[in-house]
This record gives C-alpha cells, sequence and structure tokens, in this order.
C-alpha cells in the first residue's frame, strides 16, 4: 500500500477527517455553547448582546461540519452510507435543528416586536441544545458499536434505538463541554452585568461538566470493555487521558484567576483530546459490529481509492491553509468585546 | 408507500427547496457586485443605497440556501446509502472540494459583507462582496460536475461486484470535464443570473410604479436589463448545446424531451404537445423533421426514440419529462424576447412609460425560478430509471435499513418546518421591499412629482 512518511492513505485520511472534526467540535462548539444558555440571559439587551458575540463567525464555523462531512464522505463512503442511514432518526433531527438554529440567528433581529424575538431566542436555545446533546449521542453510539451484515449495512431496527444509556450519557456530557467552553467564549466577549452572570453560569457549567465527564467514563469503564483493550495493549498510551486531566483541571484554575483566554484555549484543548481518545479507541476501526466483528467497518475497507485519497490531501493541503487564512480575517475583524452599531441586518 | 417513494419524494422536495435559494443568491450576488463596484469607482452614493439594499435581500435568501443546503449532503448518506458507497469516489472529493474552496471562501466573507460596512475599509468591503459571488459561483461547480457525471459518467472504473461494486476514478480530469459538466455548469449559471436579475427588476419595476424611489429605481433597472438581456440569450445558446449533448449521450432522455418514440425515424420537434404513454402518440403543435433538423441541419436524419430501448430502461413519466422540458423553453424565449422588446422601448425612450410593461416585469420575477425547477425535474426525472446513467438503478441505491416509518417521519417534518421557511421567506422579503432601500439623500427630490404623473399618464 502507497504511503506518504511512513503512514498509509487511509490513515492520512483518517486524520485529516479527525481533525476536521475536532475543528468543528472547538468552533461551532462555542456556538452551541453560547446558545444552550441564551435563554438565561433575561433582558433582551443581553440577549442581543450574547447574540452578537456568535452572529459574524458562526456561519464559518458551520462550514468545517459541510467539510467535514464532505471529506468524510469522500475519503470513507462506505463508513459514510453505514453512520448515516443507520443514525437515521437523530442525523434527520439534527438537521433540522440546524436549520432552526441558523434561522433564528439570521432572523431574530429582523422586527423589533417582542414575541417574535422570544419565539427566534426560545427557538435558538433549544436547537443549540439538542444539537450538542445529539453529537453526542451519536458519538456514543460509534463507540458502542452496531449490528452490521456483511455488506455493512446496519441490522438495526426502530426508531429509538440510537438511545441507550452510553449514548445519553455522552450526550449529556458533550452538552455539558460545549456549555463550559461557550460561557467562557461569552466571557471573552461581554462586559458589565452580563459578564458578571456569566462568570457564575461558567462555574455552574464547569461543575456540570465535571460530573457528567466522571460519571459517562466510569460507565465506559464498566460497561464497553472493547474501548480499553488500546490503553491495556499499549500502556504508553494512557498519557493521553492523563493530559485530558491536566487540560480540565486547568480549566477552573484559570477561571479563578480570569484568564479567560487561557481558559479557552485549555477547554478547546479538552475538546481536541478528548476526540485524540477516541480516535486511538477506534484505530483502525471506524465501527464495530457488534453482532459479528468480522463485519466491522475499518478504514481500509471503507476507504475510497488511494487515487482519491491522494487528489483530496492535494484539495486538503491547499485549500486547508486558505481555510485557515479566511478564518482569521473574519476573526480578525470582529475581534475583542462586542461592539453594538447600526450593521444588524 | 415504500421507502424507495418515500426516499424519492423527500429528495426531490428537498433539493427542489434548496433551489429556489441559490439561484437567487448567485443571480443577486452578481449584481451586487456591479452596483458596489460603480460605487468604489465612482463614489455616486445611490450605488452604495443600492448595493446595500441588495445585500439585506441576499441576507435573507442566502440564510435559507445554506441551512437547507446542510440538509442536501447528509442526505445522501442517511438516505442514499448503498448510492453513496457506489459514487463515493467521486462524488464526495466533489463535495469535499466544494466545502474547502467555495464555502469556507463565501461564508467567511459574508460575516465582512454583513457586518462590515463600518468596521474595514471600503475597498476591503468590495473584496468581501466579491469574494461571496465568486464563492457562490464555486459552489455551483463542484456540485453540477459531480451530478453531470451521474448523468455522463467518464473517467472511472468499477470495483467490486453485487452490492458492494464502487466507481473509482482512474482520471480525474475526465472525471470532472465529463461529457455534460460544461454545458450544465454554463446553463445552470446562468439560469441562477436570470433568477437573479427578474426579481430585481421585478422589484424596481414595482417602486417606478408606486412611484417611490423612481431615480434610483430607473438607473438600477438599466444596468440590470443589460446584464438580464445578454443572460437570457446566452441561455438558449448553452441550453442548446446542453441538448445536443443529451442527444448524444442519453439518447433515451433527449427522446423523452421531445416526446420521440420510433426506434428509427426522423423526429419531430413540438412547440407544445401532449404525450400519450399509453399509445406512445403526442398530439400538439409540430415542426415535423425539426429535431433532425436541429440536431444535424437536416429534416430526414433519423433520432434514436423510445422504442429503442426496453421498457425497463426508459423515464417512467415521459409526458412529466416532456412537459417540464417543454415549459423551460417557453419560458427561456419568453425571457428574451421581452428583455428584448425593453431594450427597443428604452431605445425609444419608452421604457418607463408603459404601465404594462413595468407591470409585466413584476410579475416576470417568478419565471425563472420555474424555468429552473422544471429544468431539473427534466433532466433528473429523464435520466430515470438509472441514478448514475447506466451504472446503477435508483431502486438499487437506496439506504437498506431505513424503513419506510422512518422517512415517512423526517418527509412529513421537512414539508412542515420548509412550509414554516417559506412563508418566513416571502414574510421577510415583502417586508424588506415594502420598507425599501434606506438613503438620506432623496435621489427622486424635484423630479419625483414629474416622474410620477409620466407613468400614470
Ligand atoms: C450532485 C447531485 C445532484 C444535484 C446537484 C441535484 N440532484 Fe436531483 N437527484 C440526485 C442528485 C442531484 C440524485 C441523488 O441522483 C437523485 C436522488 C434519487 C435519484 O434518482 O437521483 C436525484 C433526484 C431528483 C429528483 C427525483 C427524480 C425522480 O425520482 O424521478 C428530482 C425532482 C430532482 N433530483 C431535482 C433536482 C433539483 C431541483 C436540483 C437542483 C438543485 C437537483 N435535483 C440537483
Ligand atoms: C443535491 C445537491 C446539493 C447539495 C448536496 C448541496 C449542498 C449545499 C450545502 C451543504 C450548503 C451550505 C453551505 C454552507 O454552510 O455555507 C449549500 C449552499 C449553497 N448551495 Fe447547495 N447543494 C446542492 C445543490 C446545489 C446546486 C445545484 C447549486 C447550484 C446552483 C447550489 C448552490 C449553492 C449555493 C450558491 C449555496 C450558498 C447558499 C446560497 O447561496 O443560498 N447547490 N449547498
Ligand atoms: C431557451 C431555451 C432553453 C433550452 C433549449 C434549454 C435546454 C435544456 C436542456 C436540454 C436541459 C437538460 C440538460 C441535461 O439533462 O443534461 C436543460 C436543463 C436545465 N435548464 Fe434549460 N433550456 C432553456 C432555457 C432555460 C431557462 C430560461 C432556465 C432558467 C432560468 C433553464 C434552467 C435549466 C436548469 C436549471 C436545468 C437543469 C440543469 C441541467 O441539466 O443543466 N433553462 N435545459
Amino acid at each position: 500500500m502507497d504511503t506518504l512518511f511512513g503512514l498509509d492513505y487511509p490513515t492520512w485520511w483518517f486524520l485529516v477527517v479527525g481533525g476536521l472534526f475536532s475543528g468543528y467540535a472547538i468552533l461551532d462548539g462555542f456556538d452551541f455553547g453560547a446558545g444552550a444558555w441564551h435563554l438565561f440571559f433575561k433582558k433582551n439587551k443581553s440577549r442581543e448582546t450574547a447574540l452578537k458575540a456568535i452572529d459574524p463567525t458562526w456561519h464559518g464555523n458551520e462550514v468545517w461540519l459541510v467539510i467535514g462531512g464532505g471529506t468524510l464522505f469522500a475519503g470513507f463512503p462506505v463508513f459514510y452510507g453505514t453512520l448515516f442511514s443507520a443514525m437515521y432518526t437523530p442525523f434527520i433531527l439534527f438537521l433540522l435543528f440546524i436549520i432552526f438554529r441558523g434561522i433564528s440567528i439570521k432572523f431574530r433581529n429582523m422586527e423589533e416586536m417582542p414575541w417574535w424575538r422570544k419565539m427566534w431566542d426560545w427557538s435558538y436555545s433549544i436547537s443549540s441544545i439538542m444539537l450538542a446533546f445529539l453529537l453526542g449521542v451519536v458519538l456514543g453510539n460509534i463507540l458502542n458499536g452496531m449490528p452490521l451484515d456483511e455488506n455493512f449495512e446496519y441490522t438495526g431496527r426502530g426508531f429509538f434505538e440510537f438511545l441507550n444509556p452510553f449514548s445519553i450519557l455522552v450526550g449529556i456530557t458533550s452538552l455539558a463541554l460545549f456549555m463550559m467552553h461557550g460561557a467562557i467564549y461569552l466571557l471573552l466577549k461581554t462586559e458589565g452585568s452580563l459578564y458578571k452572570r456569566i462568570q457564575i453560569f461558567l462555574k455552574i457549567g464547569m461543575l456540570f461538566f465535571i460530573t457528567s465527564y466522571i460519571v459517562t467514563t466510569a460507565y465506559g469503564i464498566f460497561n464497553l470493555n472493547h474501548l480499553l483493550e488500546v490503553f491495556t495493549d499499549h500502556k504508553v498510551l494512557l498519557i493521553v487521558p492523563f493530559l485530558v486531566f491536566l487540560s480540565i483541571a486547568n480549566v477552573p484554575r484559570l477561571a479563578s484567576k480570569r484568564k479567560y483566554g487561557w481558559a479557552f484555549v485549555f477547554t478547546s484543548l479538552t475538546i481536541a483530546l478528548l476526540l485524540v481518545i477516541v480516535a486511538f479507541e477506534l484505530y483502525p476501526r471506524l465501527l464495530l459490529s457488534n453482532s459479528n466483528i468480522e463485519n466491522s467497518i475499518t478504514i481500509y475497507n471503507a476507504a475510497a481509492s488511494t487515487k482519491t485519497l491522494k487528489i483530496m490531501m492535494g484539495f486538503v493541503a491547499v485549500g486547508g491553509p486558505l481555510v485557515l487564512f479566511y478564518s482569521y480575517v473574519v476573526y480578525r475583524t470582529f475581534w475583542g468585546k462586542v461592539k453594538m452599531d447600526s450593521d444588524s441586518y | 408507500m415504500d421507502v424507495e417513494i418515500l426516499s424519492r419524494i423527500q429528495f426531490a422536495f428537498t433539493v427542489a427547496f434548496h433551489y429556489i435559494y441559490p439561484p437567487l443568491s448567485i443571480g443577486l450576488g452578481l449584481i451586487m457586485v456591479v452596483f458596489e463596484t460603480i460605487y468604489i469607482r465612482t463614489k455616486k452614493k445611490e450605488y452604495e443605497v443600492l448595493a446595500k439594499f441588495w445585500t439585506k435581500i441576499f441576507a435573507i435568501t442566502f440564510g435559507i440556501g445554506v441551512v437547507t443546503g446542510i440538509v442536501m449532503e447528509f442526505e445522501f448518506g442517511t438516505n442514499w446509502a448503498t448510492y453513496s458507497r457506489y459514487v463515493g469516489d467521486i462524488f464526495g472529493s466533489a463535495l469535499a472540494a466544494e466545502g474547502i474552496f467555495a464555502f469556507a471562501l463565501e461564508s467567511s466573507a459574508l460575516g465582512i459583507l454583513l457586518f462590515g460596512w463600518n468596521r474595514v475599509k471600503p475597498w476591503v468591503h468590495l473584496v468581501a462582496t466579491w469574494a461571496v459571488f465568486l464563492g457562490s459561483m464555486f459552489s455551483a461547480v463542484w456540485i453540477v460536475i459531480a451530478n453531470s457525471w451521474q448523468q455522463t459518467p467518464a473517467g472511472y472504473h468499477i470495483v467490486g461486484e453485487g452490492m458492494q461494486a464502487r466507481a473509482e476514478i482512474v482520471d480525474f480530469w475526465a472525471m470532472v470535464f465529463n461529457p455534460s459538466s460544461v454545458d450544465r455548469l454554463t446553463h445552470v449559471w446562468i439560469g441562477a443570473f436570470l433568477a437573479g436579475t427578474f426579481l430585481i427588476l421585478s422589484v424596481h419595476a414595482y417602486y417606478i410604479l408606486k412611484g417611490r424611489h423612481v431615480l434610483l429605481s430607473k438607473k438600477a433597472f438599466k444596468i440590470t436589463l443589460v446584464v438580464a438581456t445578454i443572460s437570457s440569450l446566452a441561455q438558449l445558446f448553452t441550453g442548446h448545446n446542453s441538448a445536443e449533448g443529451v442527444a448524444e449521450n442519453q439518447p433515451a432522455k433527449l427522446a423523452a424531451l421531445e416526446g420521440h418514440y420510433e426506434a428509427n425515424a426522423p423526429a419531430d420537434l413540438y412547440l407544445f404537445g401532449w404525450v400519450d404513454q399509453k399509445n406512445e402518440e403526442v398530439y400538439g403543435l409540430k415542426i415535423p423533421g425539426g429535431l433532425s433538423f436541429m440536431l444535424y441541419q437536416d429534416f430526414d436524419t433519423p433520432v434514436t426514440g423510445l422504442d429503442e430501448f426496453a421498457k425497463e430502461d426508459r423515464p417512467s413519466q415521459v409526458n412529466a419529462v416532456f412537459q417540464f422540458y417543454h415549459i423551460m423553453v417557453a419560458i427561456g424565449m419568453f425571457l428574451i424576447g421581452l428583455s428584448l422588446f425593453a431594450l427597443w422601448q428604452w431605445k425609444k425612450g419608452k421604457l418607463f412609460t408603459q404601465k404594462w410593461l413595468l407591470w409585466t416585469f413584476v410579475f416576470t420575477a417568478i419565471l425563472p425560478q420555474i424555468a429552473n425547477q422544471v429544468g431539473w425535474f427534466a433532466a433528473e426525472m429523464g435520466r430515470q430509471p438509472w441514478v448514475v446513467y447506466g451504472l446503477l438503478r435508483t431502486s438499487d441505491a437506496l439506504s437498506k435499513s431505513v424503513q419506510a416509518n422512518q422517512v415517512l417521519f423526517s418527509l412529513i417534518l421537512f414539508f412542515i418546518v420548509y412550509t414554516i421557511l417559506f412563508l418566513l421567506f416571502v414574510y421577510l422579503m415583502n417586508k424588506a421591499i415594502q420598507k425599501g432601500p434606506e438613503s438620506d439623500i432623496d435621489f427622486d427630490e424635484g423630479s419625483l412629482n414629474k416622474e410620477i404623473t409620466k407613468v400614470i399618464s
């Protein structure tokens, strides 16, 4: 098999897709988090400020999902087909909430009526909460594995199979993580009494996250043995969970010193490292077939042709820096605390 | 109803809904770029007002275009899993390229376009506007390439068998420039220009009729009319190229578009008609041998007809394909006629003095939209029963694990949510149009009264 710097192409592509989804989780993660807190801001003015904090950039963040989806489709078509059809219901719900989240932000300030604004506030906040939760639920199902047949088709049936104790726990944890992350982002963007309020929220958020993280991990350790294999086989890898621990511990420490910029770096790092753990737990598998392990989807049997992967590596090599450059320009332009001006479409 | 029918309805419904907005965004983007460029070069305030006004409308169409587009991207996985595995190599790379090269540019620049008027220098803002426009043009590129590959596959080979068969790229550029890409892409782009320009013409014609923003609207109308005329003429050209391509590469589709049954005979050209599928007859007004002439410049050259194909290899809805196609062409001809007529009136100085002409423009905005929709329906239904022409049947392309009740559930949800979206869209557009361009200077000063009396008399 062809390699590049010693790694084969499917592995490279696994890293690319993983990197894109981590980027998506970090970026849209704080949008979801900000949205999840939204209803707790009581005054219209506060809500406007909180919304304005993410308004110019959330759309760019969402593009990471679009790119992630495209690269997943291109790189691992087999996995893309199986995952999305197996998780039909949660993904359809996800798409509908993506719609509501987007149009709520866009349309809220187009009318003055209080009921209009309240309606969009609710739809924005509930969508954000559900999006954060559903992402976790799907991740929980991937970690859990699914029954697959020899054509890699999902053989489970029924509407609600995607909800099981583990996936729900992962869903709650991801919501909590994003809420913590989002609160910190809002602290970077706000001032005055709103800022004071969010400081309190952040404390709640941290507590919420740490509790749910511990519960989920404990549940996983006792019930999902296949996830531990990689750590018992390669003890050195235990360094990663240890780093996660350090990274999480850093957040309250920095928050208590009001170093929110750094705290934000560490919540982002936490998200990335948690996904690194997921990557280790899976690799080289993408989806465990828990009915017959032979039918599991791996990066090798799911990958597109090497030629496509090579072409796509070229795309990423050229396009990746461009995407980062655009993001840089946009964040640069809207740097610092939210300023209200006449440009609110 | 079974999964196949439900999934097809859902796909057609969601993509047709998506396709209301991107063409508007692309077409409005074109004119926004024109207005803002004129403004930066001449510093004339009225072009700034126009650019800002249309940016506001653009924000509405763009917002809905984006959220409905994300649905499309993931629907391939949710409903067409076998198809996704089959074409992942080709289609996936096009979608990924689209995300990386088009959407990232578009959406980042959008932040500056909408919120940056007071934050960046005017030329930076102009660059952002151009970037949004070019980004939207690029997004059409990749998705149309992917779709064209489904119509006329090239540059691939098939590996694996049965359920695990898949198409793999062997020649990337042959895949990109497959026989129909260029014709269809240019046709889609121009269709989008038509959607945007005729909306702008409609709104400004309305203002002129109502005596609001009259001077401003006249300027905008004239500039846009020029673009619209060029586009409508060009659309005939690209459409004709498409038709020739279809004749060569998808003869069964062409036969359905034109309602031509006899296996090997000179083909007539219908101006309009009705296909009786049972008896394989077409009734209507025709030019005998006309299609043969269009394709081969000779009235007697035979054209492959539907009878050449086994029943299961033909599109099942010949009459629908026929009608959709003919509606599109009729609209295309009407747009050419209307815009040329308007130019002629302009030359005679009577462009803005005839109420009926302005009212015609007000209502014409809907026609390019209809043409865009029926164009896709004709192209896609004419491709049936294949999802990848000649290679993969639609009925084999489904997600095996998804059940009918799940699709019914999602279809109902989409239906409800999209209805809400559409109502919101109409409401917000109407409101923005009624409110009109914001300007501190009244460009209509003095001339206003004179203009109104002129229009009304
Ligand atoms: C790159 C892919 C692609 C693109 C750009 C489009 N489509 Fe398409 N379309 C498909 C890929 C596809 C498909 C996945 O290939 C479908 C799904 C089922 C099928 O047979 O083909 C399809 C089916 C399909 C059908 C159902 C046909 C039938 O079941 O008889 C309609 C009406 C449309 N499409 C309409 C559109 C419209 C209005 C589009 C404008 C944006 C459009 N398509 C763009
Ligand atoms: C089934 C096929 C299609 C898929 C999967 C698809 C996918 C998408 C996605 C994911 C987005 C959102 C991007 C973002 O987040 O910024 C989007 C928006 C967009 N799409 Fe589509 N799309 C399809 C059909 C088309 C076609 C045929 C065109 C060509 C004209 C098109 C043009 C656009 C444009 C210009 C946008 C930006 C939003 C707007 O301008 O309204 N799309 N599409
Ligand atoms: C003026 C005469 C026109 C002719 C002869 C023409 C011809 C065609 C043909 C042959 C196709 C099928 C291509 C294929 O299946 O590969 C097509 C598709 C299409 N047409 Fe037209 N067309 C005309 C006008 C228009 C107008 C005015 C619009 C919109 C404003 C339009 C929008 C479309 C669209 C969106 C498609 C589907 C995409 C594609 O397949 O290219 N057409 N047209």
